[in-house]
Formats: structure tokens, C-alpha cells, sequence
């Protein structure tokens, strides 16, 4: 048991230490202020990543969502612009359309029994063009209801904001960690990951699965979407390039196996909350440039899966030496 | 004979796309199979599609190799940009053509060996292993271009880019010369059916006795080798290194050209003639909806059909189904014996 929370407890090892050592440099870092802005600066990275989670247990992976959250964003403010429908509405609607995206990709991979990477490939195609079909220019969004989701937060101690999309991460992540750990779907989305073939032995509707996983993705997606909207006040087509990206390396840094059925949710939360301090180390430190970032990014994945392939290594040759 | 005829069977999926596709762009555009020769060198749509196509191509020859041993390679768009960016500093420093050449060269070498080592000793997935270079490659070559876009004025670098030889662009000549180079030594040694065996069991050609390690490591340095040639190509072309835009996004294009040509990615048999068919169905798509005047917007979307189309043809679902179709008098024993298959 202990074994499978490894790297896990690696990861927030990793996380406190590096959090010690940069407020040391900084004392200001450590600060309410820093802490709510991670949040709310990575609410959509931090729930886009949880549908990835749910997609890399399974086994398989999803790159259409940087593209979906941005055909969301423009079509939100499209829609926001030409027509007097509330936001709430609009945001129920673009939902039914990613949510509906999302599983029939996933039913393309399963009836088709073609891999889950080309399809979501040619899906990251298609949103990205249905986004710039809807505009190729940024729209701004003015719309009195979002000014007041961006007014509402909690004031923290010491001056720091809790803001909605942040505390809409965070709602997302505890709800997930139930589905994924509390529920039959859960189960059977670690059952997939273990296997096709023993899934189906053991009874696992793989095709209601699959296509499950996918939607719930897309309805991560198009959450997530509605988020960077309200972030960033505005809809743009070139939006979250390579936002996938960032995904699969926080699900990556936080302890989930590629390779599916062995992870946890909770663990891509500390990776997002690493890929977070790094940015906000480098914005502190203000000479490095930004893409000691993406090296950092880099390391740190390879760190970690070194990581899971010495415990992996270490716990074969110690049941290996038992048996 | 009898190989040459097997061979068409077996692409005539991807023939018959390109020649659909070629068709419909001779439909709105009729201009498009006009070739004119100038100054002894060949202009004209047709030209440029397999000149705009060499980077792709490049890469997909390298992608096809590694995808036949079940792996992928996420990180040729990056390590374009790294190479790019270590020929245009290196002739920014003076130094001749060929060190230029080799550095660029030996560079995406050292790209792949390490690919190769992550996946073939410590055992890490592919598309992790790849993906590490992939998100730290454009910070090293932003490292390397200092931030800014790196321009050089050396004529023999921007040679590589933008000249002629033999009437045909640069670009074009080296990827066809690479793609013979590769299908010469794969297919006329052992070479090629090792590395299928390797793809299709990895334990079990080990247990045959191939070195499955060292071909690993080979395919990755090979992927590495030709992402380093398209690098120089890309900036060479435009004479300046952009670490934040050369290659960008093109391992997805490169891994579409070779699916779309039809090798499995969960690999075994691979056919480069069809990864280069496929990158030229992508380039033609491009060229396509660029002269037929659709609005640009559409260029995403109309891609994503026609590559979804090519790839339900081929989906192991479609190819039963058309096995039924055509036996509809044995219907039964067809379907048993298809599914024995």
C-alpha cells in the first residue's frame, strides 16, 4: 500500500522542500497573496489536468483539450456578443458541446478500435478550427455577471484573494477524488488502465467506460474554458496552445503512470502546484528567463519518472530476493 | 515484379487519397500540375508541395522507423529548433559549411542517443521519454538563440534552405535522397525485419536473439538524425533560427504523415514509401485549400475530415466490415474466417 503512495510522497516532498527553500530566498513568498494567486493563476491548468488524470489512468490520452478550451473561450464570447443569452446558459451550452465532443471521440476509439492518441489528435484539429471558424480575433467579454464572478473572493489573512475560479479548482479536485476513488466508475477507469482484456473478464463495460472518460474530459475541458473566459476577461482562438502539454506533465510530475491504472488525483494537484512555484520562483527571481521554465518542466518529468522506475525496480527485487 | 505489384496493393489506400485530393485541387485550381522551368530549376504548385512538405517528410522517415518498434517520438519539433538554432550559431561564429553541417548534425544525434537511452535501458515509456526533450527542448534552443530569432548571412547554410540542384528545390533532393538512403540500408539487410520483430514483441525477439537495445537507441538517433537535417532545412529557408516557432507543432504532422500512411501505431510492418505518401497527402491538403481560396480559418477543419475519412477507411473495423461487404453470398464463413484473422 505504502509502495503505491510513493511516489505520491515523493512529489510533495519535492513540493515542500522546494517551497522551503524559495521562501528562504524570498520571504515573501511565503504570503496568502502568492499562495491565492497559484490558485487562481492555474485554476484552468489545474482542472483541465484532472480530466487528464482520469484519461492517463485509463491508458490512454487526450491532446484536443488545449484546443477545446479554446474554441470555448471564443465561443463564449461570440456568444456573449451577439446575443443577450445569460452567461449561465451559454455556459450549460458550450458543456452539452464539449461534453459531447469528448464522448464521441471516445467512441470513435472504442468502435473503431483506432488509438486514442490520433484521435484526439485530429479532434485537437477539429476544435482548433471550429475556433477559428467562430473568430480569429480576440473577443473581449463585458458582461456585468462576469464582473461580478471575477468581484467574488474570500480575503485571506494577510491580504491574499481566494478567488471563485480558484476555489472552482479546488471544488473540482475534492469532487474527482471521490469519483476516482469512491465510485464504480472510478473503478472501472483503473480497471481499463490495468488492462483491456482483464477488464472485460471482469466485467467492466469498457465501451460505456471509454466513452465516459472522454466525456468526462470534455466536460473538463469545456469547465475549464469557461474558467480561462472568466481569467482573462476575453475569447481568443490562439488561446492555450500546448495547454495539453502542460496537462500530461502535471498528471506525469504528480505520480501517474503513463501506461494507466496506477495514480492518483490528488497527485495532479501537486503537480500543478509545482509547475506553479517554478513560474512564480522565476517571476520572484526576475533574471531568469522564461524558458528556464520549460527546462525546469523538463527535469522535473524526467526526475520523476526515474523516481517511479527506482521504486518499480526496487520493489521487484525485493519480492523477487522473498520469493 | 510480383514486389512492385504487392507493394501498389498495399499503398493503394494512400494512392488513391493523394490522387483524390490532387484531383479535387485540379478541379478549382487547374493551373496546379503546371511546371515551368526558370534559371534551370523547376517552379510550380506541384513543386512546391513536395518542397513545403520536406520537413515533414524528413521527420516522418525517422517517425515511421520508431513507430515500427512500437515507440514514438514526441520530441522532433524541438530538437528542429535546437539543430536550427546550433547551425545558425554556429555560422554566426564563423565557422565554415561543414562544421556547421556536422555540429547541427551530431547535435540531433546526441538528441536521439539520449531518447534512445531513456527508452531502451531505463525502460521508460516512448511518449514520456520523448515527451521530456519535447516540453525542455524550445527552453535549450531559447537558451542557445539567446531569446532572440538568430539570423545568419552565410550562402552556403541558406543553400541548404532555398537552393537547387538537379532543377528540383534543396529540401526536395535531401529528403529523397534520405528516404532512399534509409529504405536502401533497412530493406537490403536484415535490418528493417529486426526492427518489426522488435516492435511486434520486444521480449520475445530478445529471446530470438536480436539486440533489442541497440537497434532501439539506433531508430531514436536515426529520428534525431533526420529532425536535425529538417532544422537546418527550416532555417536555413528563412536564414535565422526561431527557437519558439521552427518545428512547432510539426511531430504531430510528422506521426499524422506516417498513420495516414498507413503503419500501425502499435507497431510491426512499417512502409516509409507510404510515411512519405502520407506527408505529401498533408502538403496537398495545405497547398489545396490555400489556392482554392477558402477562407483560411477553414484550413483546420477541412484537414481534420479528410484526415479522419483516410483514417476510418483504414480502421481495423472498416477493413472487417469491408471483408463482409464483399462476401455477401458466404457471409458467415467469410465473417469466421475474417475474425480468425
Amino acid at each position: 500500500m505504502s509502495q503505491r503512495h510513493l511516489p505520491l510522497l515523493a512529489t510533495l516532498a519535492i513540493f515542500i522542500i522546494a517551497y522551503v527553500a524559495s521562501t528562504m530566498q524570498f520571504p515573501a513568498m511565503f504570503s496568502t497573496r502568492v499562495i491565492g494567486n497559484l490558485l487562481t493563476d492555474n485554476a484552468f491548468l489545474g482542472i483541465v489536468a484532472v480530466g487528464m488524470t482520469f484519461v492517463i489512468l485509463s491508458g490512454g490520452i487526450d491532446l484536443s483539450v488545449g484546443a477545446v478550451i479554446a474554441f470555448t473561450s471564443i465561443f463564449l464570447a461570440m456568444l456573449l456578443e451577439t446575443t443577450s443569452i445569460h452567461p449561465l446558459l451559454a455556459f450549460v451550452l458550450v458543456l452539452v458541446m464539449t461534453t459531447a465532443f469528448g464522448a464521441l471521440m471516445g467512441a470513435i476509439i472504442h468502435y473503431l478500435d483506432m488509438p486514442a492518441f490520433i484521435v484526439t489528435l485530429a479532434g485537437m484539429f477539429l476544435a482548433r478550427g471550429l475556433a477559428f471558424v467562430v473568430s480569429i480575433d480576440s473577443i473581449p467579454i463585458k458582461h456585468a455577471f462576469y464582473e461580478t464572478m471575477q468581484g467574488m473572493y474570500l480575503r485571506l489573512p494577510g491580504g491574499g484573494r481566494f478567488t471563485l475560479i480558484g476555489g472552482a479548482m479546488i471544488v473540482i479536485f475534492l469532487i474527482c477524488i471521490l469519483i476516482a476513488h469512491r465510485t464504480r466508475f472510478g473503478a472501472n477507469v483503473y480497471a481499463l488502465g490495468g488492462g483491456v482484456p482483464t477488464a472485460k473478464l471482469m466485467g467492466v463495460d469498457v465501451a460505456r467506460t471509454t466513452v465516459g472518460i472522454y466525456a468526462i474530459s470534455g466536460l473538463l475541458a469545456g469547465l475549464s474554458g469557461i474558467v480561462y473566459s472568466i481569467y482573462t476577461s476575453a475569447g481568443y482562438s490562439l488561446a492555450t496552445v500546448g495547454v495539453e502539454l502542460d496537462a500530461i506533465a502535471a498528471v506525469v510530475i504528480g505520480g501517474t503512470l503513463l501506461s494507466g491504472g496506477v495514480g492518483f488525483v490528488a497527485g495532479t494537484f501537486l503537480g500543478i502546484a509545482i509547475q506553479g512555484l517554478i513560474q512564480t520562483y522565476i517571476t520572484f527571481d526576475g533574471t531568469l528567463s522564461s524558458w528556464w521554465t520549460k527546462i525546469l518542466i523538463g527535469v522535473l518529468l524526467f526526475a520523476f519518472v526515474a523516481l517511479q522506475k527506482g521504486i518499480f525496480l526496487f520493489s521487484r527485487d525485493k519480492s523477487a530476493s522473498r520469493s | 515484379m510480383s514486389d512492385t505489384v504487392s507493394l501498389l496493393r498495399r499503398l493503394s489506400p494512400q494512392l488513391i487519397a493523394l490522387g483524390v485530393i490532387l484531383f479535387l485541387i485540379w478541379l478549382v485550381f487547374p493551373a496546379f500540375f503546371t511546371v515551368t522551368f526558370q534559371n534551370g530549376r523547376a517552379y510550380g504548385s506541384l513543386i512546391d508541395v513536395l518542397n513545403r512538405g520536406a520537413p515533414v517528410a524528413l521527420l516522418a522517415i525517422g517517425m515511421t522507423v520508431v513507430i515500427a518498434t512500437k515507440g514514438i517520438d514526441l520530441s522532433v519539433g524541438a530538437v528542429m529548433a535546437i539543430c536550427g538554432a546550433v547551425a545558425a550559431s554556429a555560422s554566426v561564429s564563423g565557422q565554415p559549411i561543414a562544421v556547421t553541417l556536422a555540429l547541427a548534425i551530431g547535435i540531433g544525434v546526441l538528441c536521439g542517443l539520449w531518447n534512445g537511452i531513456l527508452v531502451a535501458f531505463l525502460n521508460i515509456q516512448p511518449i514520456i521519454a520523448t515527451l521530456i526533450l519535447m516540453v525542455a527542448g524550445r527552453g535549450i534552443a531559447q537558451l542557445i538563440t539567446e531569446g532572440a530569432i538568430l539570423t545568419f548571412d552565410d550562402p552556403a547554410l541558406a543553400f541548404v534552405g532555398s537552393g537547387a540542384l538537379f532543377g528540383l528545390p534543396f529540401p526536395v533532393v535531401t529528403w529523397i535522397v534520405v528516404a532512399l538512403l534509409v529504405t536502401i540500408v533497412l530493406r537490403w539487410s536484415a535490418l528493417g525485419m529486426l526492427i518489426e520483430a522488435v516492435g511486434i514483441n520486444r521480449r520475445a525477439s530478445m529471446l530470438a536473439g536480436i539486440n533489442a537495445p541497440v537497434l532501439l537507441i539506433a531508430v531514436y538517433v536515426l529520428s534525431g538524425a533526420c529532425a536535425s537535417i529538417a532544422g537546418i532545412a527550416i532555417a536555413a529557408d528563412i536564414r535565422g533560427a526561431d527557437a519558439n516557432n521552427a518545428g512547432l507543432w510539426l511531430e504531430l504532422d510528422a506521426i499524422l504523415a506516417v498513420v495516414v500512411g498507413g503503419t500501425s501505431l502499435l507497431g510491426g510492418r512499417f512502409s516509409i514509401v507510404g510515411s512519405l505518401l502520407g506527408a505529401m497527402i498533408i502538403q496537398a491538403i495545405n497547398t489545396g485549400i490555400l489556392l482554392s481560396g477558402f477562407p483560411p480559418q477553414f484550413n483546420l477543419i477541412i484537414k481534420a475530415a479528410i484526415v479522419v475519412v483516410i483514417l476510418i477507411i483504414q480502421s481495423p473495423e472498416a477493413k472487417t466490415l469491408l471483408t463482409f461487404l464483399k462476401l455477401p453470398r458466404w457471409a458467415s464463413l467469410g465473417a469466421s474466417k475474417g475474425a480468425e484473422q
